[in-house]
């Protein structure tokens, strides 16, 4: 009786939080220390990406010619993913 | 409504990226010529400004092209349903007349008309794929605390003084995470880092994918401001992790 209450004790309580991983710490800190106040946000990006990708399908240097947005893609995962099928797609059908 | 049964009415083209390799165009001015076919811009807004035979030709046309772009910008997905990219191009077709006004002409229609769609697909998988996952489960928020943070980096590589940088830097870090940030930036953070999708993360707080960045943009600025206050120059910071 004794040992399942102890298990059902112990089943209840809060796991210890799992750490960051070496990996997504760094990422943490260099997002932290590379932060400026003039970055541009997801719907901001989303409106230049159709230009920022074809300057990059014309084989142009696009994070030179867009650095914010290129910035950007570099800080959000989300915009990145849709950068990277957008390209993608259009090079497969060009 | 015109639209939906036109594009019901779409044949069914294309699921998948064909496996063999298309011929490729000379130069890239030319494949993308290619691509956005034989409309102008202009053209393509004017014929499906106005209802008739013409815009029914012409969102035949889009949907079919979306739907073979869908296939490529999607082939490494292994959670698409089979109607998926019939669905997600017929979504996005709409979202693109319905927007239509805002096209400012600053690219190609089509390569304007692929980011509607992929951001339509992109959303939609991400929806399925966190769908049972709750933000309580990924964050700490009963405790409202930043035990993520490890205490130091076990790396042997690291001399001794590199190792106490570290230490020190990750000491601030966990204090300003739990005493600088307010909850709903020390939830977010955690989420994403967990690996939420911003989107994802935005919609389980009521908010949005843009508010969220803009939230989480000024938890980056708070810690950095923290950290710069304890004497610690952004140099000494990215050295200490190699960065």
């Amino acid at each position: 009786m004794l040992k399942k209450i102890v298990r059902a004790l112990l089943s209840t309580r809060p796991a210890d939080s799992p750490k960051l991983d070496p990996h997504k710490l760094k990422e943490l800190v260099r997002g932290i220390m590379t932060t400026y106040p003039d970055e541009i946000d997801c719907d901001e990006c989303y409106e230049q990406l159709d230009r920022f990708v074809e300057l990059t399908l014309a084989g142009k240097s696009a994070a030179e010619a867009m650095p914010l947005v290129q910035d950007h893609l570099d800080r959000c995962g989300n915009c990145c993913e849709e950068f990277e099928a957008l390209l993608s797609a259009l090079r497969a059908l060009a | 409504m015109a639209e939906r049964s036109t594009l019901n009415g779409a044949p069914n083209t294309q699921n998948r990226a064909p496996s063999t390799p298309q011929e490729a165009p000379g130069t890239p001015q030319e494949a993308l010529d290619t691509l956005h076919g034989a409309r102008s811009n202009e053209e393509w807004v004017t014929v499906l400004s106005q209802p008739g035979l013409r815009r029914d030709a012409a969102l035949e046309d889009l949907h079919t092209l979306l739907v073979r772009g869908l296939g490529y910008a999607l082939s490494d997905r292994s959670n698409l349903r089979e109607s998926d990219l019939e669905d997600f191009a017929q979504d996005a077709v709409l979202k693109i007349l319905n927007g239509l006004h805002t096209f400012r002409g600053e690219s190609r229609f089509t390569t304007w008309a692929h980011k509607i769609a992929v951001r339509v697909a992109l959303t939609e998988l991400r929806r399925r794929r966190w769908q049972d996952v709750s933000l309580d489960e990924l964050t700490e928020s009963r405790n409202g605390g930043a035990e993520f943070i490890p205490d130091f980096l076990a790396d042997p590589a690291l001399g001794p003084e590199q190792q106490a940088m570290q230490q020190v830097i990750l000491t601030t870090l966990r204090r300003l995470i739990r005493d600088a940030l307010t909850d709903k930036q020390r939830q977010a953070l955690q989420a994403i880092l967990q690996g939420m999708p911003l989107e994802e993360v935005a919609r389980r707080m009521g908010s949005n994918r843009n508010a969220l960045y803009k939230l989480l943009h000024d938890a980056r600025r708070r810690l950095q401001q923290g950290i710069l206050a304890e004497g610690l120059s952004p140099q000494d910071v990215l050295s200490a992790f190699e960065l």
